[in-house]
């Protein structure tokens, strides 16, 4: 059978003729966002509309993602972070009657990731997801993180293990576990459980990482260590976080986008966001009136 | 554009995705089709669809060793004959006498299993302690592991000599002793799956009763009961198809002998039964009377279709309603 | 009407006589079971620690018959059982819960399983002296015997590899997409390994089920007498490995039993409660590893 890793994606990622050219806030294309960030695009999605069979939960979305920042989404309940998050790494491909219309295209490569021709067992190699609630494998601390790495191709036993401490390091979870790296994950505390889901999910080093509340099962204690360690990921990779929690969208994102009803109402520098909503409905939001 | 938010565009969803040669790149292999996957995932759809081709097997195949016997025997004469007699000259093939064993063999175990199994899925789901339950419910399922051949010898041996005390001049072989013993065997299916769906019957219908005043009876029997009503409903339903079905019992212990009645305590031969006695050998292969045995197959076929169906019905309807 | 202490006192009185009733049913069954067994062990103590019991053959002299071929046959029996029903039905048990699409083919074949799951055990012993016997011209055989019963635990082992499938939160299986997993490395590095236990508990139970049983057996014809053993699986010359048991003629502990009942005299049937002890010794005790086994697993996994 195939193994995915058997035609890896470039270990430099080359811009190629016949892609354009990433575009910058500064050319101010399409659903760019304001000033103050970085100009390359990671990540740029084009009039996304999305359906749960007749439903359609995303409404012509526009919007572009910084190489190297935090992107908070926030908005009421429902109002379809979770979804935009979930075309992201093309989850919604697993359940059927899911349709995307529309593009997101990720660069340097410049490819349309929700693509026909793209195969996201692939593209997920290239896109983490960290999810709402601890979901570690009922395996070792070492095997959940050595999961992806394998399935990224990776044989040598050496450098597996160089890869999970590496990993297990940038989650700030080795010196928790170093010495039980064979018990079970589900000895680990919620926390720590998160914090290992978060070292599974770079050990492929990805580059967007996507999260989903992650915090929202977690202590305040737990809760500052994994905002902490989203700060510092973001050096490395591009991050997206979806967040019910107002002070944590200010305290981690560079650009923070709100959603109502399916649609992108507004996209801006957090801080700009945050002080000077342009939307009524934001600051409505924002302030607490509604949501 | 320079703002994200959107465009007060005509609301017209943008389903044409404009083709986009340039979003082929050979960075993601194309969508490469996965071969391997693909061939896995149909070696699993062959193994379900396996089970697909055994019941078209078995239907094939008797409609089709059946059709020499029905070329013999007419339908009508065998679907309301009288009298079972194949070893006869000329012999007769009245189905009557052996769906009298198979009727009244089922009648006599569900009188015993469905009470008592129902009596203690109540008691398991509503009355029971956690410990008590965690034990009993199990060991209960013991009763359907003995293998029925001993069953039959339990029948035979013990329940009708006991039964030749009570009643005077019946002979120790009979429906009764076997239909009693079929019963103690599928208490467990009644009680088990009943259990099962008086349980998953949501706590909040069972305060409702309780916040009135109920007590646990009047719950189980007016609000959890009713509500389960399906799944029980299918648990009895399996019951009666294996009842119909089991075979070493009353091959072993109902008598063996064709009777029209449906007194039990009559010997009696069930459908299953008289499959087993040709088997032994008692008629010539390829013999007429020999090809009734997949007459009398395609027969107890059907009937246990049409249970096995409603059972799956009915639980598929309480599945969806809880 | 009654007043409110007479009601309540009346309303608990029903529930204590219920709790008896209940507890009484439940026990009914239990002590007839026991009642029962205790006979059968009395009716066949006295061969039961003989040793040339498990060690001769079939005899048509009660005193020197043993049960050596129909134990070995039940056992070789539910090895070849075994061998071919578990892939099988952890394949389609798979193919159900992870791959079908939920549309009316999908359902179908779930209706033809839960149908299967009910035919009468008897009827796959005319499928197979029909299909096997009388079509492919097989003998009857180790190999005709294990298909037969194979058939019959398919849809067990279905059914409990679908239970076990389904208890896996959908979190692990959407963890491991998401870092890229395919399909089939989900169902072969996750979902098959953590459900092993559910589908080792089910594949007990069916065990059990397959060693009781006789009717089908019967059917194609295995109600004979048999006093040798199969030819053994292995040999000392290359290629080690012999298949030619698989086509030995053979005999089960429940028709050996079936054979003794049917015997008037009472030594043959003393021989047939011996047999009768044995047999529900080795069908309790695997149901016994299969409750432990749910009950371990039960307390070790919570997601
Ligand atoms: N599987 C699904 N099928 C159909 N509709 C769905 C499905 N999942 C979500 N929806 C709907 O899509 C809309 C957006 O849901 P989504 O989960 O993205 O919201 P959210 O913003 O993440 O909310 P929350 O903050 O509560 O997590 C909602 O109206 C929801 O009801
Ligand atoms: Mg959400």
């Amino acid at each position: 059978m195939n193994e995915p890793g058997s035609t890896p994606w470039p270990k430099e990622n080359v811009p190629r003729e016949n892609v354009s050219p990433p575009p910058s806030s500064s050319t101010a294309s399409a659903g760019s966002i304001g000033a103050g960030v970085d100009a390359n695009c990671k990540l740029v999605v084009r009039d996304l509309s999305f359906f749960y069979g007749p439903k359609q939960a995303l409404k012509q979305i526009n919007l572009s993602i910084p190489q190297n920042t935090v992107t908070a989404l926030i908005g009421p309940s429902g109002c379809g972070k979770t979804t935009l998050l979930r075309c992201l790494n093309r989850m919604h491909d697993l359940y059927p009657g899911n349709r995307y219309v529309g593009e997101i295209r990720m660069y340097p490569e410049g490819i349309n990731i929700i693509g026909r021709d793209v195969d996201p067992m692939e593209m997920r190699l290239r896109v983490g997801m960290v999810f709402q609630k601890p979901n570690p494998f009922p395996k070792s601390i070492f095997e959940n993180v050595a999961f992806g790495l394998r399935l990224a191709g990776l044989r040598s036993s050496t450098q597996i293990e160089e890869r999970v401490e590496k990993s297990l390091r940038s989650a700030a979870l080795w010196d928790e576990v170093k010495d039980r790296l064979k018990e079970s994950a589900y000895a680990l505390s919620g926390g720590q459980q998160q914090r290992l889901c978060i070292a599974r999910a770079l050990a492929p080093e990805p580059g967007v990482l996507l999260f989903d509340e992650p915090t929202s099962a977690l202590d305040p204690a737990s809760t500052a260590r994994i905002e902490d360690l989203v700060y510092e990921l973001k050096d490395r990779l591009t991050i997206v976080i979806v967040t019910h929690n107002m002070q944590q969208a200010a305290r981690v994102s560079d650009q923070t986008c709100f959603f109502y009803h399916g649609e992108l109402i507004e996209a801006n520098a957090t801080s700009e966001m945050f002080e000077h909503p342009r939307q009524e409905l934001t600051s409505r939001y924002l302030t607490g009136q509604f949501g | 554009m320079s703002s994200a938010t959107p465009e007060p565009r005509d609301q017209q969803v943008a389903t044409a995705v404009k083709p986009r040669p340039d979003s082929v790149s050979p960075l993601f292999g194309s969508g490469r089709p996965r071969w391997g996957e693909r061939l896995v995932e149909w070696l699993l759809f062959l193994a379900a669809f396996i089970s697909v081709v055994v019941t078209m097997g078995i239907v094939a195949i008797l409609l089709w060793e059946s059709s020499t016997f029905f070329r013999s025997v007419p339908t009508l004469e065998f679907l309301t004959g009288r009298v079972w007699a194949p070893t006869f000259e000329p012999p007769h093939f009245g189905i009557l006498p052996l769906l009298c064993g198979t009727v009244v063999t089922t009648g006599v175990a569900l009188l015993v299993a469905l009470p008592i199994g129902s009596i203690v899925a109540v008691y398991m789901s509503e009355y029971a302690p956690f410990a008590v339950r965690e034990f009993l419910k199990p060991t209960l399922e013991l009763l359907s592991a003995i293998p029925t051949v001993v069953y039959g010898y339990f029948a035979l041996v013990y329940v009708g000599p006991t039964l030749q005390r009570l009643f005077a001049d019946i002979p120790g072989a009979n429906m009764l002793s076997a239909g009693m013993v079929m019963g103690l065997m599928i208490i467990p299916y009644i009680s088990s799956l009943s259990e099962d769906a008086m349980r998953s019957v949501p706590m909040l219908l069972r305060e409702g009763a309780y916040a009135l005043g109920a007590n646990r009876l009047i719950t189980a029997f007016k609000v959890v009961y009713p509500a389960a009503l399906s799944g029980i409903g299918s648990a009895y339903i399996l019951g009666i198809s294996r009842a119909i079905g089991e075979t070493m019992i009353v091959a072993i212990a109902a008598g063996g002998q064709p009777n029209f009645t449906l007194d039990p305590r009559q010997p009696g031969l069930t459908i299953t039964a008289y499959i087993v006695q040709v088997s032994m050998g008692d008629l010539p292969r390829g013999s007429v009377g020999y090809q009734s045995i997949f007459a009398a197959g395609l027969l107890l076929f059907v009937f246990t279709l049409g249970f096995n169906i409603l059972g799956y019905l009915l639980r598929k309807r309480f599945r969806e309603s809880y | 009407m009654a007043s409110i202490p007479e009601l309540i006192v009346r309303l608990k009185r029903q529930d204590r006589w219920f709790a008896v009733l209940g507890l009484a049913c439940t026990l009914v069954g239990l002590v007839t079971l026991l009642i029962l067994l205790a006979g059968l062990i009395r009716d066949g103590h006295h061969r039961l620690f003989d040793p040339a019991f498990y060690a001769s053959f079939p005899s048509a002299r009660a005193a020197r018959a043993g049960i050596l071929s129909p134990l070995v046959g039940s056992i070789l029996l539910a090895f070849v059982t075994i061998l071919l029903a578990v892939p099988l039905g952890v394949a389609a048990g798979v193919y159900l819960e992870e791959y079908a699409p939920r549309n009316i083919w999908t359902t179908l074949i779930e209706i033809n399983i839960a149908n299967l799951a009910g035919v009468p055990s008897i009827i796959f012993g005319l499928l197979a002296l029909g299909a096997l016997i009388y079509g492919l011209h097989l003998d009857r055989s180790l190999l005709v015997g294990g298909i037969t019963l194979a058939l019959l635990i398919l849809p067990i082992v279905i059914v409990t590899t679908r239970e076990a499938l389904r208890a896996i939160p959908q979190g692990i299986r959407e963890a491991a997409y998401a870092l890229g997993a395919t399909k089939w490395q989900v169902v072969r590095h996750h979902l098959i390994p953590y459900s092993l236990g559910g589908i080792a508990t089910g594949t007990i139970i069916a065990m059990s089920r397959a060693l009781g049983e006789s009717a089908p057996l019967m059917t194609i014809g295995a109600l004979t007498f048999i006093t040798f053993l199969p030819p053994p699986p292995i040999r000392s010359q290359p290629p080690f490995v012999n298949f030619q048991w698989l086509n030995s003629e053979f005999t089960a502990m429940p028709i050996q039993m079936f054979n003794w009942i049917s015997r008037p005299q009472a030594e043959f049937s003393a021989l047939a409660a011996t047999a009768g002890v044995v047999l529900i010794l080795m069908t309790l005790s695997l149901n016994a590893v299969a409750i432990i086994l749910r009950y371990r697993l039960r307390k070790r996994i919570k997601w």
